[in-house]
């Protein structure tokens, strides 16, 4: 039987490695429990769409209507996409933005919706899913490990929750997005994730030892 | 580290910029009429100030954008950031709004770079 678009995608599906699945176990281990603790996981595959479009033109306003508000400033997040998993509309530039939702096939198909909006005006829709993969980062240590190789103000007075600035982490360059006060997603681009991945565990390793009073 | 004022992300770490060069070199009107000692001139030859100078950066690792900025070469002191495509604020070049220094810093104009 000739093999159908469906059935390769399907099977193509199952082929994907994300790019830190390697590290997934040493995640899971070096994660701390307790007063100090912080957890590092890898979210994979969910779905990226870049953005490029003049907020302030009819196309935009398309556009704004898909994803429920484009956010107007630096930092802002539009949003959310969808019911779970925290998705919205991250704001790159004044005419830039990233748009993170739910797997492939797991939720809206954003991809395809924004494209509809866009209707070849002037701007772009481009599916980023395999550009850059997610961490999160969480507990109660989670901003002291961030702190140590993040040039940024990241106290909570200057950086509130629902934020997502673009930013380095140990010289890298990611997308941050503070979800609650002590969890935070990472957004490092595919080839970079296990440089961010290791880079955070070395991070975290201090919280596991008691702490010398 | 120097703090630089994004236009769009407010201050952050010089890191995250690019530097683009002494700013408002105007493109020549007739390029098909210059000897390639002016053409090597347009392309290299730049001024080398002491004191204050303008000049482009981009914000590469943040919104993308680029933007001009007075810049004292002997203290670093920053003195002004404002838009592409709008004149110097040093004596002899127009402010662009006759405001100076750039605590009113003003919102970049799209696609214009010189
Ligand atoms: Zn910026």
């Amino acid at each position: 039987m000739a093999e159908t678009a469906e059935m390769a995608n399907a099977r193509l599906q199952g082929l994907r490695r994300s790019p830190a699945v390697h590290l997934w176990e040493k995640f899971e281990q070096e994660s701390v429990a307790g007063s100090l603790g912080v957890t590092l996981r890898e979210i994979p595959f969910l779905t990226m769409v870049g953005v490029r479009v003049d907020p302030a033109s009819e196309t935009g306003a398309r556009i704004a209507e898909v994803v429920g508000g484009l956010p107007e400033r630096c930092g802002e997040v539009g949003g959310p996409l969808a019911e779970g998993e925290a998705t919205g509309t991250l704001w790159l530039g004044p005419e830039e933005f990233l748009v993170v939702g739910p797997a492939h096939g797991k939720g809206p198909d954003l991809l395809g919706r924004l494209l509809e909006a866009l209707a070849g005006d002037a701007g772009q829709v481009v599916d980023l899913s395999a550009n850059r993969t997610t961490f999160e980062l969480a507990g109660h240590s989670a901003l002291a490990v961030l702190e140590k190789s993040c040039a940024l103000d990241l106290h909570p007075r200057a950086f509130t929750v629902g934020t997502a600035l673009g930013t380095e982490i140990g010289s890298i360059p990611v997308v941050l997005w503070k979800l609650e006060a002590e969890r935070f997603r990472i957004f490092p681009r595919a080839s970079f994730a296990d440089f961010v991945g290791r880079w955070l565990l070395d991070g975290m390793r201090e919280f596991a030892s008691v702490e010398v009073r | 580290m120097l703090l630089f004022s994004c236009p769009n992300c407010g201050p952050r770490d010089e890191t995250e910029f690019h530097y683009g060069g002494q700013a408002h070199v105007p493109y020549p009107k007739d390029t098909d009429a210059m000897t390639d000692k002016e053409w090597a001139e347009f392309l290299f030859y730049r001024d080398n100030t002491r004191g204050d100078f303008a000049e482009r950066w981009v914000h590469s690792t943040g919104c993308r954008q680029w933007f001009n900025m007075l810049r004292d070469t002997v203290s670093y002191e920053v003195k002004a950031v404002y838009p592409m495509g709008s004149t110097s604020p040093t004596p002899g070049g127009q402010s662009p709004a006759g405001q100076f220094p750039a605590s009113t810093v003003q919102t970049q104009q799209k696609g214009a770079q010189s």
